[in-house]
């Protein structure tokens, strides 16, 4: 069978060069202007619904940190027998946690300490919850505003 | 990756290729341009940063739960005597100010550390290191008094031993040890020098030595460390300029003549939170972020393979004195920066951590091997951002026009003013 749509070195070329564009444009941009900064977020496959409780009301920059992540099914269940890790980093600036934070145990009612968390500059930060639980493996993506 | 795309593609296709990023650079370098021209108010996201730069956000000094004489003023003032105190080396020649004067800063101005031998990297500021989380370039310390234990035993600075220290405490300060920590052990039949050093002629005896008596000797050791420590601890810097400018402006005062910045200067701080990006890894009110980045730079010659972070980070937690180790005092739950700490991958390679900007103009040559001989130097480093020979560089050219080096370093300059400390910690001991 033939494909429909063959792609080209033409295609590519334009291919590039927008990309090229695109790259030339956003090099030093800062976070993308339509990032849902919330605290609840659904799963990335749905599975589950995660809430992350930093221990103040705004998260500190520079400070060893500690929050709560609660967890629960997409139907709402808690969720309290997790295998949870975390990493992330910052997109824009292509480096990692400057932490290795750990889920270090279950509080009950689908709540999980977190422990060793820190954000050592400002701008958009992603945290990523691994969860592999009875329902399934799937990871919560939370933007930070810093 | 994108090296190889680019040499397979057609001529054509190359040109296409760099008129897209020119296009994309020049639009956003067009903006850019607009922006710095303008001498406007600062935004209260600018606000913000500024306050958080300023001494005055610092806060209380920061508890060290792995010591617990920190904040005893009498282990200070012995750590006071012991700075300055030359019988802790080899030779009796060298102290831990040979190399920290505090007239110049508490640094030398060399390139190099230079104690009973030559080191391999710059000797770092101590000013205000009591807010910080690791020591050392790579930190590979975890504490101050730990740090504190590093020189002393190294071969090429202080050169002496653990042993040797003790022998010295009791001789010397045994009535202040006795007072602060308690009495010291007896050193009866222990043999002069010992330490468990590699290749220092004196881990043969150490291994000699009961374990009991080691332990002994390294609580000692440690207590140093940690009078040393609460010495350092008291040591910060006092407001600047800088500091009287935010304060102004967060009071919405019309500059006064005293805290005013001249055109030149606010450029340069609008540059160094804004465009050229230096406020990501120079943050909070010490400029630094206690972390550590590859920002490429060279080094020609060194006497030994140097990977910066990646090593540090593992002497760090294998330390013998580190926060969990037996001679802490801290408790389970302490030690979260240790045992929290990201222990390897390629952003640890060659990473160090960037030194407190305060008093950063006057204290030649820069980085960690002393490689930048001036501040010129170093905002050209910035401006090209040259790859770096191991590892990667966290850092991207920032093109600076020389007006805009000239203005980040006239910002540079706000930043200097007098170091705080009790009376008479700031020069040496009349004692001894
Ligand atoms: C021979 C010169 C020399 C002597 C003597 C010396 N130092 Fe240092 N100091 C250095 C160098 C070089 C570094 C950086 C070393 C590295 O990163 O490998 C440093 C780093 C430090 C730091 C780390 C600062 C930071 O921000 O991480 C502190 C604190 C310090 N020294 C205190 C001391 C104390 C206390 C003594 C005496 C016990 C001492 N030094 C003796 C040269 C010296
Ligand atoms: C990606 C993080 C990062 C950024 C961005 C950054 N720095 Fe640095 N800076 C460092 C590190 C790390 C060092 C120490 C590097 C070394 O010794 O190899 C340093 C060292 C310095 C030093 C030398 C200090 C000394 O005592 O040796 C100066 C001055 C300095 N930076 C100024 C700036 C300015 C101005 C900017 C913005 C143009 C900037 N930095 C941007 C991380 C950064
Ligand atoms: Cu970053």
């Amino acid at each position: 069978m033939r494909p429909s749509f063959r792609f080209t070195a033409r295609h590519r070329s334009v291919a590039i060069a927008l990309v090229a564009l695109i790259a030339g444009c956003t090099a030093f941009a800062q976070a993308p202007r339509d990032l849902d900064y919330s605290r609840t977020r659904a799963s990335q496959t749905g599975l589950y619904r995660g809430t992350i409780r930093p221990a103040g009301d705004s998260i500190p920059q520079g400070k060893m940190q500690s929050w709560s992540l609660h967890l629960e099914t997409a139907a709402g269940a808690p969720v309290d027998s997790a295998t949870i890790s975390v990493d992330g980093g910052m997109p824009k600036h292509g480096h990692g946690l400057p932490t290795k934070p750990q889920v270090t145990r279950s509080l009950g009612n689908g709540d999980h300490f977190v422990e060793g968390i820190k954000f050592n500059m400002g701008g958009w930060w992603v945290v990523k919850f691994h969860v592999s639980a009875a329902a399934g493996s799937d990871s919560l993506v939370f933007n930070i505003s810093l | 990756m994108y090296i190889f795309a680019f040499m397979r593609m057609r001529p054509w296709q190359r040109v296409a290729f760099i008129f897209g990023v020119v296009l994309g650079t020049l639009a956003l370098t067009t903006t850019l341009q607009a922006h710095s021209r303008q001498r406007a108010r600062w935004s209260p996201k600018e606000r913000a940063l500024l306050r958080s730069l300023s001494l005055a956000s610092q806060g209380p000094m920061p508890e060290d739960p792995s010591n617990r004489y920190a904040d005893d003023d009498a282990a200070a003032h012995l750590g006071h005597l012991l700075f300055f105190d030359t019988r802790l080396s080899r030779t009796g020649t060298v102290s831990c100010a040979s190399c920290h004067v505090p007239e110049k800063n508490f640094q030398d101005g060399l390139r190099v550390g230079r104690g009973v031998g030559d080191g391999s990297r710059r000797t770092m500021p101590i000013a205000g290191t009591a807010h910080s989380s690791w020591y050392f370039w790579d930190g590979r310390a975890d504490s101050q008094w730990a740090q504190a234990l590093g020189p002393l035993e190294n071969p090429v600075e202080h050169g002496g031993d653990r042993t040797q220290y003790a022998r010295t405490m009791a001789r010397e300060y045994r009535a202040e040890y006795e007072s602060i920590f308690g009495p010291l052990p007896s050193l009866a039949g222990v043999p002069a020098h010992a330490a468990p050093v590699a290749a220092s002629g004196s881990e043969a005896a150490w291994a000699r030595l009961p374990v009991g008596t080691r332990d002994d000797i390294s609580r000692v050791y440690a207590n140093i460390g940690k009078a040393i420590a609460a010495y350092e601890r008291r040591i910060d810097f006092a407001p600047t300029r800088f500091d009287d400018y935010v304060a102004a402006e967060l009071a919405s005062a019309s500059q006064s003549p005293a805290s005013g910045f001249t055109a030149d200067e606010e450029a340069g701080l609008r540059l160094f939170i804004g465009n050229a990006s230096c406020v990501n890894c120079h943050n909070g009110p010490q400029f630094t972020d206690n972390h550590f980045h590859n920002t490429g730079v060279r080094r020609d010659s060194e006497p030994s393979p140097d990977s910066g972070r990646s090593a540090g980070v593992v002497k760090a937690l294998a330390g013998e004195f580190s926060c969990t180790s037996r001679y802490s005092d801290s408790r389970p739950g302490d030690c979260a920066e240790l045992r929290f700490a990201v222990a390897e991958g390629a952003e640890l390679v060659r990473a160090y951590k960037p030194p407190s900007l305060r008093n950063v103009v006057g204290r030649a040559p820069y980085m960690h091997a002393g490689q930048l001989a001036s501040l010129d130097d170093v905002l050209q480093h910035y401006s090209d951002a040259p790859s770096a020979a191991i590892g990667h560089s966290e850092l991207k050219a920032l093109h600076l026009s020389a007006g805009e080096r000239r203005q980040i370093m006239a910002f540079l300059g706000t930043l200097t003013g007098p170091l705080t400390a009790p009376s008479g910690f700031l020069t040496a001991p009349t004692r001894n």
